[in-house]
């Protein structure tokens, strides 16, 4: 089962580079082909494509609407309909395969007013979400907004549970929140559910999830100075006798098990 | 399209999965047995020559200008620092100042939302402060680091111990000043998130819950699900935009301004919508533009976002900062090989941390799960390389399996949708359920492990070894922390330690010492002539900015007509 220390025939590691930039590079040609209409203009594009890597292959460089091109960060909130369909439809375009006929747009703005707050001083009280965010008593309960989401996210049950007072619950439901601003962008009730869902975490964060206990008493001990000693022995030996210091690296002891395992710097510590 | 897929994945690719579920049993039974494979010192090193991408020839290449001339370097890397300014030194009238600041910040993301926040903190007040950055305030690699963030803060563990860890991963050629930082800070930085309402991973008595990243010795990654990165910035973010800190968007900086006395002065920020330059005067300047890695080295796919280009690195160097351990790039060992469309998007190493296990397209292991990312890299290429133990992809991309069914086995169902949300919303989308099929990766250009050379109090270090009185950097763009190699956990952690750092210092220059003398681009000019004699071609010209994806057909018939400049 084990095959990891296995001796190698002759290796030419820069011909593997060589073909592993091939492999990764844009194939040069496409067996199938879709048509997109980019703002109403038709393109051909490779099936397969994300919507973003269509649009560059259409020939867009993106300054606006490209972020961090792996679906965290909510710049590339596109809307389409596709060709013969009265649905209205969201997605992010680095995350969703092109389909023939769609009809794109990207959002480069979502305009939406965030709450300033201290967290220090606010009071966290089952009203400060309506405080902050009046708005959301406006809620018709439509649904529109989870159902534009990108995430998939219980959009309108998160802001049911706002207007409830339960932070925890609005915390939970949308703590994968990218904060594209798609479901503000479509609400009737003109709600701003994502600035809201952030004061909700943050309260949560703050006030509701318990302190580590240990982490005060970590503090302490590096105010009073306790690992000094440990670090400075390290710092001469990796200046003084490199070949030590390395041995002392490859004796650490792996955790492994819930109680404090004495490490070979302590040795010399002690 | 013209293949047919069955739950995500060719008929042929169901073939090898097949295998990979036969040996699943026998090698959940036998996990704690997997340490055996765990390479020493020695047969890491061999097993880098020969299979890691930064030991292969062909890559690299001297500086030949600069404060590191004679430093062996990517070619990529080599490429814009041995280019032509993107400005035209002349065409900027320096005498009209437009923004006149105690503090300039380029770089939006993590590092320099955190140095804005702690220049707050230390007195300056948020107008005299500007962030200015090349996309929207957090879009960065902070946004998008999943795992976790390291911090030594349980009984059983130790600063200590989290130094050795970060300084046997980086090859010992880690600066012992900024790893002790680093490690000494960090429970401290825990503490701040607690404070601010950082969402983290804990248990009913408030414990983080700890997990394994690679290279360590101690469970010590505490995460906010696999949305570590996107929880901590959005905090911070929304932090900055709490205290009214000005950031102006889709504004890089261009060039550092240099002053007559051998100081940072500010710098040259482009508008890129209107074009526009701006001219900022600042008493400090943070450097905090983050990485490398749409520079695409060796032709990688990479885990990084759009601006990722390495803008600061040419900024510094032009102005004559040192740079140092450039010539080690950080591969991810688990980026995405399949499907094309998610092709080096990052899996989180929590997924080995939890439980699954690489293994080749027979099902059989072939590497200790958690060796530091340099090791674990080089042996995904060696398994489907060298050995042809791989899975072929329909675009031609090789990959062995990550066995994340593993984690449900281990841990129990449901954990993937608790734990690593992300990671299983991104494969569902394209059709693949990773709580029931193992998923295909290869190692994906990841990390800048080197940068400008700063010391502990995040100055940067000019080409004679001391320090810039007014420049100082935080975050991926700086180096020294990582040496030749970062491990798990420990970017956030730099960003959040070094950001800190380097606007508690700049706020104090900024309080303590007048404006700079007079703003310069002399550097520029100086810089521009030795291209002229290294005849390097007129049109390599950087800040590259942001990376150029348009197909070629289109870049073939592109013309510039003179009218709508």
């Amino acid at each position: 089962m084990l095959s990891g220390k296995m001796e190698l025939l002759d290796i030419d590691s820069e011909e593997i580079m060589n073909s592993i930039r091939k492999a990764a590079s844009p194939p040069e040609d496409a067996e199938d082909w879709v048509t997109i209409y980019v703002m109403g203009k038709p393109y051909r594009v490779p099936a397969g494509l994300t919507i973003m890597k269509a649009l560059e292959y259409a020939g867009y460089r993106f300054i606006r609407g490209s972020g961090c091109r792996a679906g965290f960060c909510g710049a590339c909130a596109t809307i389409y309909r596709k060709r013969d369909e009265y649905r209205f439809r969201t997605a992010l375009a680095c995350q969703t395969t092109v389909e023939d006929g769609m009809y794109l747009a990207q959002i480069p703005f979502v305009p939406a007013n965030k709450a300033v707050y201290d967290l220090e001083k606010i009071e966290f009280t089952s009203n400060t979400l309506l405080e902050y965010y009046p708005e959301i008593a406006r809620c018709v309960s439509c649904n529109t907004c989870t159902k534009s989401c990108p995430q998939e996210l219980d959009v309108m049950y998160y802001i049911q549970a706002g207007l409830r007072g339960d932070v925890e619950r609005v915390a939970e439901l949308s703590f994968d929140c990218i904060q594209c601003g798609l479901c503000t962008l479509r609400c009737p009730a003109e709600i701003q559910h994502y600035h809201m869902a952030q004061l909700a975490r943050r309260l949560y964060g703050k006030y509701i999830q318990k302190k580590s206990p240990w982490l005060v008493h970590r503090l302490k001990e590096i105010e009073r100075g306790m690992y000094k000693k440990g670090y400075e022995i390290l710092k001469n030996l990796l200046e003084k006798d490199p070949e030590k210091f390395r041995k002392i690296y490859e004796s650490r002891v792996r955790e492994s098990e819930e109680k404090r395992i004495k490490d070979p710097w302590e040795k010399e510590v002690e | 399209m013209a293949l047919k897929l069955i739950r995500g994945y060719p008929e042929y690719m169901r073939e090898s999965i097949e295998l990979v579920e036969k040996t699943r049993p026998e090698r959940i039974k036998n996990k704690e047995k997997e340490i055996e494979l765990k390479l020493s010192m020695d047969e890491r090193d061999k097993l880098l020559n020969m299979f890691h991408p930064d030991y292969a020839p062909g890559g690299k290449r001297s500086l030949r200008i600069g404060p590191n001339e004679g430093d062996i370097v990517p070619n990529e890397v080599a490429d814009i620092l041995e280019a032509w300014p993107a400005i035209d030194p002349d065409s900027i009238d320096l005498a009209e100042i437009d923004f006149d600041v105690d503090i300039l910040i380029i770089g939006g993301g993590g590092a320099g939302t955190v140095a804005a926040l702690w220049a707050v903190y230390e007195g300056i007040s948020p107008e005299n402060i500007l962030i200015a950055t090349k996309l929207r305030h957090g879009d960065a690699n902070s946004m998008m680091a999943q795992g976790g963030i390291q911090a030594a803060d349980r009984p059983w563990d130790s600063p200590v111990l989290h130094y050795l860890d970060a300084m046997g991963g980086g090859h010992f050629a880690n600066k012992h000043e900024l790893v002790k930082a680093l490690t000494e800070d960090a429970p401290f930085i825990i503490k701040w998130h607690e404070e601010l309402g950082v969402m983290y991973d804990k248990d009913e008595k408030g414990n983080f819950i700890e997990r394994w990243g690679g290279g360590t010795s101690r469970m010590r990654l505490h995460s906010a699900k696999d949305y570590t990165g996107m929880e901590i910035m959005r905090v911070i973010r929304d932090e900055a935009r709490n205290l009214g800190i000005p950031v102006l968007e889709f504004t890089p900086g261009v060039e550092l301004l240099t002053t007559d006395d051998g100081e940072i002065g500010g710098a040259v920020l482009w508008n890129m919508e209107t074009k526009e330059y701006y001219v900022v005067r600042a008493k400090a300047t943070v450097l905090a533009t983050g990485g490398w890695g749409r520079l695409h080295i060796r032709g990688f796919p990479t885990t990084n976002h759009y601006g990722a280009t390495a803008d600061g690195l040419v900024m510094a160097y032009r102005a004559g900062a040192r740079l140092r351990d450039l010539d080690s790039v950080q591969y991810h060992p688990t980026g995405a090989a399949y499907p094309e469309q998610i092709v080096g998007l990052l899996i989180t190493e929590k997924v080995r941390g939890m439980g699954a296990t690489p293994v080749n397209r027979y099902g059989e292991p072939f590497v200790f799960p958690l060796e530091p990312r340099d090791v674990e890299a080089a042996a995904f290429i060696r398994e489907c390389y060298a050995r042809g133990n791989c899975v072929r992809t329909p675009t031609g991309m090789r990959g062995v399996w990550l066995d994340s069914p593993m984690i449900e086995e281990l841990r129990g169902k449901g954990t993937i949708r608790k734990n690593l949300d992300a990671m299983y919303r991104m494969y569902k989308r394209f059709g693949i359920d990773m709580t029931q099929d193992p998923i295909l990766v290869f190692p994906t250009l990841h990390y800048q492990n080197g940068g400008v050379e700063i010391n502990a109090n995040a100055q940067v270090i000019k080409a004679d070894g001391t320090p810039y009185p007014r420049f100082f950097a935080g975050g991926e763009v700086e180096g020294g922390v990582h040496g030749k190699n970062r491990l798990m956990g420990n970017s956030l952690l730099d960003y959040n330690v070094f950001g800190r750092r380097a606007g508690i210092s700049a706020a104090r220059v900024a309080k303590s010492r007048g404006k700079p003398s007079t703003l310069s681009l002399a550097h520029v000019k100086k810089y521009a002539a030795i291209m002229e004699t290294l005849n390097v071609p007129k049109h390599r010209r950087s800040p590259i900015l942001l990376p150029d994806y348009r197909g070629r057909k289109v870049i073939e018939r592109k013309i510039d007509l003179p009218v709508l400049l």
